[in-house]
């Protein structure tokens, strides 16, 4: 049979997905050319945000690779725009001056952004947000520049704006309406939405109409109609996307504001469809994916001769994908004379509910701050549900989990896809999927805007129960596929004891890696801490040798200084043992103690004898210091004694092995002197009590420490403390630090465990299991011979030996 | 010029750790030897191309070792650098006579 030529103009979301949907249906109907303007291969379009707010490269946001093109056989041009149609002789050319000549022609050639016309847009630094080309200038601005102004409030402009500011610019964002996003909100949530962001750090200008762009070859600011100014360095349109119907209109193809094509894509020109942002269906040009990938089926069917009732048009539905922000809109969004509401307004909180109703049925939804019914009541506004059918669904369920549980087999999980929740739940059964990746890579759900990615993962956890854990994901290391979760399972089912046991037995790709040995001998310990053999050839090199190496190969001692309080007997063994072995220098660390730095390997034994202090294992994934303020006995304000309570932490929980390591504080009262606020566990004493703070973190990503409890005696804050640490012990994945477990489990999470006392009870008994073994690894080292050659000494060979 | 290779010996295999670095100085040489878990015994530069780690301290797995510093990975069999890094250090033969062991050095 001869193949039909089949001819895409536009590499892009809407047409590439009506070429998938082509080739799921007839795999070798066609002989497929695709021509795009741009010099990539397909890519998510949406997720120029992201790529712009930082975290995601261009690379990562890929829809198909280069190879997808082979494997189907596809003839692909990119960098090549097609600049006439000729629909008589059924061929297109190219700007390249290739020809090709189609039996049926796709044109997919999306929107151009719309540019205002105002005196001076022509001016260098004023820039779309479009592609990968803008995306890629306005961040080579932002090193250059400080200041950018966003025209326009709408979607795009408030995704941009939130993007400079990431990048480090100054942003102003210029609207011509009072309030945000007016095209998806009502006033309120657009004031609850502009209040979140200029928290964030943007600057609004509402009402404001520009009327020039200033400058002379570079923009320097922009000029309004109400003769205020601003300065600006780089200003960004955003006021909306025209269909890019050029070529079409040209060809003689009938256009109104986009090509208008039928119920099945067609034009009123044989064997020319047109789908995508460029189409107009029912009076309507789209401009969000997920009706452009309804098109996209409807024409493949159409294409492969599949009967079909045709492409119905579209409700919409609407999310901002900037961090922080939780809103939603779909269907109607203002009220008049024929609806009524359903409102929620919780002004402390900023969360905002309204759902119309129009003749009993719900007729559109705005939420605020809480969108987790957004694709529910999506789904009901398709299906025009009455509005007592929300109201009953909505109650009694608390848990994400139990609401996908609650919602129907048809109902919406992706959007922007069209995937349903029976479809992803057959997939899921069918192909025994277990990940959000494998579900996305089967079924396409969460492969565009990512916004549902939550919902599959609540989704897979009550189709699989017990057996998922939704970050599995996570290989330890590129040496196994396996996650965190299942080494640990298998390990516990199956008693193992070593490391060399966990690789054969679970098939490790290689002899292990720097990440997974070290990680699989604290998960051994963790899970068996009386009989496990620490295995310290699989430890980092610090902890393996008790001391921090330094960048020149030696090493820095860092004795342990309970509470931060010394005498004047250790400061003098400090200072002899480091005028003995010439240490490099004495410095007094931000954990406050000592740290000698400068010591060469093999003196280190030596200096720790000599010094008969404990180790203050300021290198281990352990407790390291336990940092007080001056307290009661002493200070003014102090309420409690913050020193007595840090040294009895500090002596309690040293040697613990832990995921990463732990630092602890002790203050006397709110004004924190230790610091209690930025600790993994953060002591506050405040009259009659013990405030709890938890997951705190001053490093690379600073985080303020979570109130967990506050309790009345020293005794049961301890107690506390210990059943928090074995809880972190047995949860969290080798390195992370506690702010990263705390914000993954969420604080809630983490109370409601620990507000029951048996499970206190039994992680106390299981911490003092691990603490009963531990020894000071100083006194360890100097006392073993084996020990002190295998891992302090050198050989030495003088030169003379032949 | 005529090079020629020295045997050096080192000690025997027993004092080496197992699954472990040892620095090995030889007059201003500073060698890494490794015994490995199959109980090879290689020897390389202690000394990272990158930017200068002790390599001896490194984790050792199978043929490779990972530098303390940056975690470079470098197989301990030839000294070469893996992807994505890319480099090399001095290898040096090891022979075992009984439970001796020498490094040979060419100088
Ligand atoms: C000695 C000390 C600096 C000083 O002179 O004050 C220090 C030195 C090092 N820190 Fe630190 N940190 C020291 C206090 C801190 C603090 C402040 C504190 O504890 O109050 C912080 C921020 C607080 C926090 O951790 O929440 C801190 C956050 C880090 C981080 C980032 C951790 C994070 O989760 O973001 C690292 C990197 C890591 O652990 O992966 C790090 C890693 C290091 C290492 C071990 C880097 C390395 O792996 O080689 C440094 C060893 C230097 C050396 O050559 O000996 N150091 N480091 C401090 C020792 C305190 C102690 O007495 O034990
Ligand atoms: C920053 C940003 C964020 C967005 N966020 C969302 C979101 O959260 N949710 C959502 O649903 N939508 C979002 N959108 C909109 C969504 O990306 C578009 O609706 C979608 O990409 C349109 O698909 P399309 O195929 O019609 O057009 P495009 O994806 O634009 O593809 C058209 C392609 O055709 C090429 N082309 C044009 N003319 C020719 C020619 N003559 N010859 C060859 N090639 C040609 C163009 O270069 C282009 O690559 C966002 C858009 C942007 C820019
Ligand atoms: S901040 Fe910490 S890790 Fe960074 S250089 Fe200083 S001591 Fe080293
Ligand atoms: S010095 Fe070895 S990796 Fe940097």
């Amino acid at each position: 049979m001869l193949k039909q030529k089949l001819v895409l103009i536009g590499n892009g979301m809407a047409g590439v997905r009506a070429i998938e949907e082509v080739l799921k249906i007839n795999p070798d109907g066609f002989e497929i050319t695709i021509f795009g303007t741009e010099p990539y291969p397909n890519y998510n379009r949406i997720q120029l945000s992201k790529v712009l707010q930082g975290g995601t490269s261009v690379s990562d946001i890929t829809l198909n690779e280069w190879e997808w093109y082979e494997d189907n056989k596809i003839k692909f041009y990119p960098g090549e725009s097609v600049i006439t149609i000729n629909t008589k002789t059924q061929s297109v050319s190219t700007d390249k001056g290739r020809k090709e000549s189609y039996d049926q022609l796709i044109i997919a050639t999306g929107s151009n952004p719309f540019m205002l016309p105002l005196p001076g847009a022509d001016k260098e630094g004023v820039k779309a947000f479009r592609n990968i080309k803008d995306c890629e200038e306005m961040i080579e601005y932002s090193k250059r520049f400080k200041k950018a102004a966003v025209i326009g409030g709408g979607l795009l402009g408030l995704e941009a704006a939130r993007g400079l500011l990431n990048l480090g610019m100054e942003v102003d964002v210029i609207h011509i309406y009072d309030y945000l996003m007016e095209r998806q909100l009502d006033r309120t949530a657009g004031k609850l939405l502009q209040a979140e962001l200029e928290k964030q750090g943007m600057n609004f200008l509402l009402q404001k109409n520009t009327a020039e762009i200033t400058g002379r070859k570079q923009v320097t600011g922009l000029k309004f109609t109400d003769g205020s100014k601003i300065k600006a360095d780089l200003v960004v349109m955003a006021v909306g996307i025209k269909p890019n119907v050029a070529l079409a209109q040209e060809a003689g193809i009938p256009v109104n504001r986009g090509i208008i094509v039928n119920d099945y894509l067609e034009t009123e020109i044989p064997n020319v469809f047109a789908v995508g942002e460029c189409a107009e269906h029912r009076g309507i040009a789209y401009g969000l994916v997920a009706p452009l990938y309804q098109q996209g089926q409807v024409l493949a069917k159409r294409l492969c001769g599949i009967q079909d009732k045709g492409y119905q048009g579209s409700v919409l539905s609407t999310q901002l994908k900037v961090s922080g922000v939780d809103v939603f809109s779909a269907g109607k969004i203002n009220e008049d004379e024929g609806t009524k509401v359903y409102k929620m307004y919780d002004d402390w909180n900023g969360v905002y509910k309204k759902v119309l109703i129009e003749n009993g049925k719900i007729a559109g939804a705005v939420l605020f701050g809480d969108t987790k019914d957004g694709n529910k009541l999506f789904d009901f506004i398709k299906k025009g549900a009455l509005i007592e059918e929300y109201l009953e669904s909505s109650q009694c369920v608390n848990s994400e989990v139990n609401l996908v549980a609650s919602m129907a087999d048809e109902e919406l999980i992706c959007g922007c896809n069209g995937v349903t929740k029976g479809s992803i739940v057959e997939a899921i059964k069918a192909n025994g999927l277990t990940t959000v990746d494998q579900v996305k890579g089967c079924t396409n759900a969460s492969r565009s805007c990512g916004g549902c990615k939550s919902l599959v993962s609540d989704l897979l956890a009550c189709t699989l129960g017990d057996q998922y854990q939704a970050d599995q994901k996570e290989a330890i290391c590129s040496c196994t596929t396996l996650s965190r979760e299942e080494v640990l399972a298998e390990i516990r089912d199956k008693g193992l004891t070593h490391i060399r046991e966990v690789m054969n037995v679970l098939e490790w790709k290689t002899d292990g890696c720097s990440k997974c040995k070290p990680a699989l001998n604290y998960y051994l310990g963790m899970v068996n801490p009386l009989k496990y053999q620490d295995e310290r050839e699989a430890r980092y090199v610090n902890e393996r040798m008790h001391a921090n190496i330094q960048k020149d190969g030696t090493y820095s001692v860092v004795p342990r200084m309970y509470g931060g309080v010394t005498t004047s007997e250790d400061l003098r063994k400090i200072a002899d043992v480091a005028d003995k072995y010439k240490v490099g220098m004495i410095k007094v660390t931000g954990g406050q103690r000592i740290d000698l730095l400068g010591v060469y390997k093999e003196d280190l034994p030596k200096i720790w004898a000599e010094l008969d202090m404990p180790s203050g294992s300021a290198y281990s994934k352990g407790l390291r210091t336990v940092k007080t303020c001056v307290g009661e006995n002493y200070c003014r304000f102090g309420t409690q004694d913050s020193i007595g309570m840090g040294i009895r932490l500090e002596r309690k929980f040293e040697g613990l092995n832990t995921p990463h390591k732990v630092k602890m504080a002790v203050s006397a009262c709110p004004r924190n002197c230790a610091e209690s606020g930025i600790k993994d566990v953060g002591v506050v004493g405040v009259e009659g009590a013990w405030e709890m703070y938890v997951g705190g973190n001053g490093g690379t990503h600073l985080r303020e420490a979570d109130l967990l409890f506050k309790f009345k005696s020293g005794d049961e804050l301890v107690e506390m403390i210990g059943a928090f640490l074995q809880y972190y012990r047995e949860t969290a994945k080798y390195l992370e630090r506690t702010s990263a477990w705390v914000e993954r489990l969420g604080i809630d999470h983490i109370r409601e465990v620990l507000s029951d006392e048996l499970m206190v009870t039994e992680y106390n008994h299981r911490i003092e299991e691990a603490l009963s073994v531990v020894q000071d690894p100083w006194k360890e080292a100097i006392n073993n011979k084996n020990l002190l050659r295998d891992l302090y000494q050198n050989v030495k060979i003088p030169v003379e030996t032949k | 010029m005529e090079k020629t290779i020295r045997s050096v010996f080192i000690g025997e295999v027993a004092e080496l750790p197992q699954k472990l670095g040892k620095t090995v100085i030889v007059g201003n040489k500073e060698i890494a030897v490794f015994k490995t878990e199959k109980g090879d015994i290689r020897a390389i530069e202690n000394r990272c191309p990158h930017k200068g780690g002790v390599l001896a301290e490194g984790i050792l797995s199978g043929e490779y070792v990972f530098c303390p510093m940056h975690d470079w990975k470098i197989s301990v069999k030839d000294g070469k650098v893996q992807a994505p890094d890319v480099g090399c250090v001095q290898s040096y033969p090891v022979e075992v006579k009984g439970d001796q062991v020498y490094i040979l050095i060419r100088e």
